[in-house]
This record gives C-alpha cells, structure tokens and sequence, in this order.
C-alpha cells in the first residue's frame, strides 16, 4: 500500500487535478522529490531554496503537524496520509 | 458581478507580490504566501477625508474606501464605532499616567471584534455570488458569521472546536446555523475547513475569504485614531491569536498617515498571548523571527492556535514599532477579567483579560513607560466565557427577606451607615 498525498487547490493545477497523488514509502523529503519527478516545478512551491518547508505551507502526516514530528525527516510508512495545507487567518 | 471595483485594484502575495484577480482566493499559487488587497490611494485620497468621515454615520463603514468592497456593504452596516473608553482607574491601579479602553465587548450584534470582519467578509461575498458562508471558528467569528449569516438570509457552515465554552456553542445555534463541532483543537479545525474549502464552492470567511475579511480589522485602529483626536496612540495593546488583528490595526495606523488623515509620531504596537498558547510571544521574547508551533492548553480559547498564521507578520510589526510581547497564566487572565470589571465596569472575555494582564505586565516591567499613554483592545464580551470565571467571583449572599438577616451580613462600619 503507498502513502496517500493530498494536494490542496492552488497546486493542483501541477497535478492535472489530481486531489490524491501515490508515493512511495520513505520520508516527507524523499515524498517531495518523488513529486517533483512526476510533477515539475512542484517542489519549490513546496521548500524555499535552503530545502526548508515554505513557512506558509502546513504538511500533516495522519493529522499530525511534521513541526510536531521530524520535519522533512519524518518517515513514511504504507498507509499514511500526507495533506499539505496552506496557513489560515484565526477565528 | 460589476467590472466596478470601488477602490481596489487586486490581491497581492505578502511573500512575492504576484498579484491576482479579486476573486475569492487567498493564497499565492506559488509560495502560498498570503494575499492581501491592493488599494487605489490616490483615488482614496480624494473621497476621503476628516470632514467626509465626520459626517457620516458612526459606524465602521464610515471609512468604507477603506474596506475592501466593490460597492455599498450590505451586510452589517450598523457594526462598530464602538466606545473608546478613558479608563482613570484602571490606568491608576497599573500605574501609568493615561489609559484608553476600546470596548468592544459592546460591537453589534454579537459583542465582538469580529462583526468587523464579517460584516466585510459577507458583504464581499455577496458581490461574488454566494449563497453560502462559513468558517472555522474558536468561538466569536461563529457567533458572528451564524448571527450575520441569517440577517442577510445567507446560508451558514460554522466549524468550531466541540470543547468550547457553552455560551459561544449556544449563540452560533440559536441563528440556525449549521454548527459542526470537531473533536480536536483549532488548529485541527482550520485543517479540515482548508480541505472542505477546497471542494465545496463556499465563502469560507477565514479561508478564501481571507484577504477581505482580515481587512476589517483595520476598522478598529481607524476608530481609536479618530476617537483620540486624530491621532495615533502611542501604545496599543492587541491579543494575539493568529496575529491577524495586531497586523491590521498597525496597518490602519499606516494608512491613516499615508492619507494625511493623521500626523505622522512614532507608536509602539505590543502583542497578548495567554503562556498556555504562546508561540508568537515566546518567539518574540527570544529575539526569534520565526515562532514554534504549540499545541495550546488555555482558558483563553478565543486565542488558543498554535500554529499562527499572521505569527511572522506580528512579529515583524512588533520589531518595526519597538513593541513587545508577553503571555499571561490563567489565573492573571481571571485577576485581568476582574481588574477590568471591578475598575471599569466592562466585563470582557478570557482574551480580554490576556489583554490587560499583559498590558500590567509590560508597564511593571518599563516596557510601556509610566509617563506614556496607552490603548488597550478589548475584543469580546464576559458573558462569553462565563465558564472561565464562574467559580472565582465568589457567591451572592443568601439570606431570607428579613432585615434582621439582612443586617447580620452587615460589617460594624456598615451597619453605621443608617441614616440620621
């Protein structure tokens, strides 16, 4: 079973509208390198040029916040869901 | 949709400066930066003045070039002006020499900031179209959207937090909106409300709506502006939940100065958090540009997000005014609810109480100079969260209707004051 990637609107269009994108198993890094492959100009949407995490991009891992967990470091393992989320003003 | 625009010109990314249409859109296809919306100043200019403003109706539509609709609002037009307050004993028991309380936990119609916000957010979204609104919510901006939602015959999707106080999850469902509660914190609501924005063709207030409906928070800045005399106040105290707030009332300051409207003297723009959700105070205390994401653990749930999304902005408005930042515990949150009370006479939510007890802090600690003059932004109203504080108000006193009974609670001193 791959890791489930969800894309959220703005990137789509990168995606040929695919909501949900197939990984491999490895870590959020290697995800990103893995959609920049299929999909080309995606990753500097996603990292700034140190291959930090854009500050306004959120990445979740089963509903987990990857700042609470190892970054881009964070393992994958079958199964998991990753959703990428811009930043939201408060409420 | 007309071609017209009133006095906007387009939506730009805060990180790039791309610019896109004024749709309802929210962030950079790019960098996911922010947008915000770009105004036509000359042309503001030329309408508005002190003059125009006075002799309009007081409400925050009386700076309307300044709100980011096409033409005349038609949701909420009687919202804000609210009470700028000189608070003499307040301002003697934290000991500084002027104090100013902008007070509203009167804003009509449901006693918070944030009928600012959505009164633009659902004027805006009926030029585009829609038929629905929603937003993710810690409480107020639900009561907000649900309450304006229905007066303007809108359809309503409020997504809150379920662990909130109960007086906030009764004022969403009493205008029959859609209340969702979510088992989780806010920022996992906003998570789900980013998913669900992107499939369903909503007006999400605080998602694609978001560079309208931030823009109304300005409305608070142009008031205390306007209601000091035309001028900026030196210090303004703001709470900070994602950091919205603090960065728009910096920004009215701006423009009320980019349009003549006010004289140009330095401010110092000071941020509130509650220490159980802290990220953007502690960052700003560290020195740091940049802040962590927590996961919060508050009375102050109007403030309780984590992961900020204005963190970096309010930081940086705050190293640009030589402001400051500081956090509060939940028991000087109550003793700042109280202070404010038994004071003023204003009773204010837990965020409120962050406001003041901050505010006591940075003056103890020099940051805000006894000789100076400060504003205080009192976002919402006690009956809020009665929850916070119902059990450290003491109890009434109960006795059966007898004088006698009555005269026993009486102190000596008390009992002395029988007339003559």
């Amino acid at each position: 079973m791959p890791v489930n990637i969800r894309i959220p609107t703005p990137l789509r269009k990168l995606t040929n509208n695919e909501e949900l994108v197939e990984v491999q198993p490895g870590t959020i890094g290697t995800a990103i390198k893995e959609l920049q492959s299929r999909y080309p100009g995606i990753e500097e949407r996603l990292v700034d040029e140190n291959g930090t995490v854009r500050r306004f991009v959120n990445v979740y891992v089963n509903e987990e916040d990857i700042r609470f967990l190892k970054n881009q470091d964070t393992p994958l393992k079958e199964g998991d869901e990753v959703s990428i989320i811009p930043a939201i003003a408060g409420g | 949709m007309s071609n017209d625009q009133g006095f906007m010109k387009a939506l730009k990314c805060r990180e790039c400066g791309r610019e896109y249409p004024l749709e309802a859109t929210h962030v950079c296809e790019f960098d996911f930066g922010p947008l915000e919306v770009v105004y036509d100043y000359d042309k503001i200019k030329k309408s508005l003045t002190r003059k125009q403003i006075e002799s309009r109706p007081q409400t925050m539509w009386r700076y309307r070039e300044l709100l980011p609709v096409a033409g005349e609002p038609t949701v909420g037009f009687q919202v804000g002006y609210t009470p700028l307050v000189k608070a003499d004993r307040l301002a003697k028991r934290l000991g500084i020499r002027e104090l100013w309380i902008k007070n509203d936990t009167v804003n009509y119609p449901t006693l918070s900031f944030k009928d600012r916000v959505v009164s633009v957010a659902l004027s805006r979204s009926r030029e585009l179209g829609f038929k629905t609104v929603a937003c993710a919510s810690t409480g107020n901006l639900a009561n907000s959207v649900a309450a304006n939602a229905a007066s303007a015959g809108l359809e309503a999707y409020v997504f809150i937090p379920s662990d909130l106080e109960h007086s906030k999850i009764v004022n969403s469902l009493v205008y029959a909106a859609n209340v969702v509660g979510i088992k989780g914190h806010y920022d996992e609501v906003n998570r789900l409300c980013a998913e669900i924005a992107g499939k369903y063709g909503w007006a999400f207030v605080n998602v694609n709506m978001r560079p309208y409906y931030a823009e109304g928070s300005k409305s608070m800045g142009f008031e205390i502006a306007e209601q000091l005399g035309w001028t900026v106040p030196q210090h303004t105290v703001i709470p900070m939940a994602s950091g919205s707030l603090l960065t728009k009332v910096h920004k009215s300051y701006q423009e009320f100065c980019k349009l003549g409207l006010v004289k140009e003297t330095p401010w110092h723009i000071h941020g509130a958090q509650a220490t159980g959700c802290s990220p953007i105070s502690a960052a700003q205390k560290a020195g740091l540009d940049f802040f962590k994401p927590v996961k919060p653990d508050t009375i102050a749930k109007s403030l309780a997000i984590g992961t900020p999304a204005d963190g970096f902005y309010s930081l940086r408005v705050m190293k640009d005014t030589n402001g400051h930042a500081e956090d509060v515990t939940d028991d000087e949150i109550r003793e700042g609810i109280r202070l404010l009370a038994e004071c003023e006479g204003i009773f204010c939510e837990t965020a409120g109480g962050v406001t003041v007890g901050v505010a006591k802090k940075l003056i103890a600690q020099g940051k805000i100079p006894a000789d100076d003059s400060a504003v205080l932004c009192i976002t919402g109203n006690g009956l809020k969260t009665v929850d916070a504080i119902q059990n450290h108000v003491g109890k009434p006193q109960e006795i059966r209707p007898s004088l006698r009974e009555f005269e026993s609670i009486l102190s000596p001193k008390q009992r002395s004051e029988v007339k003559a």
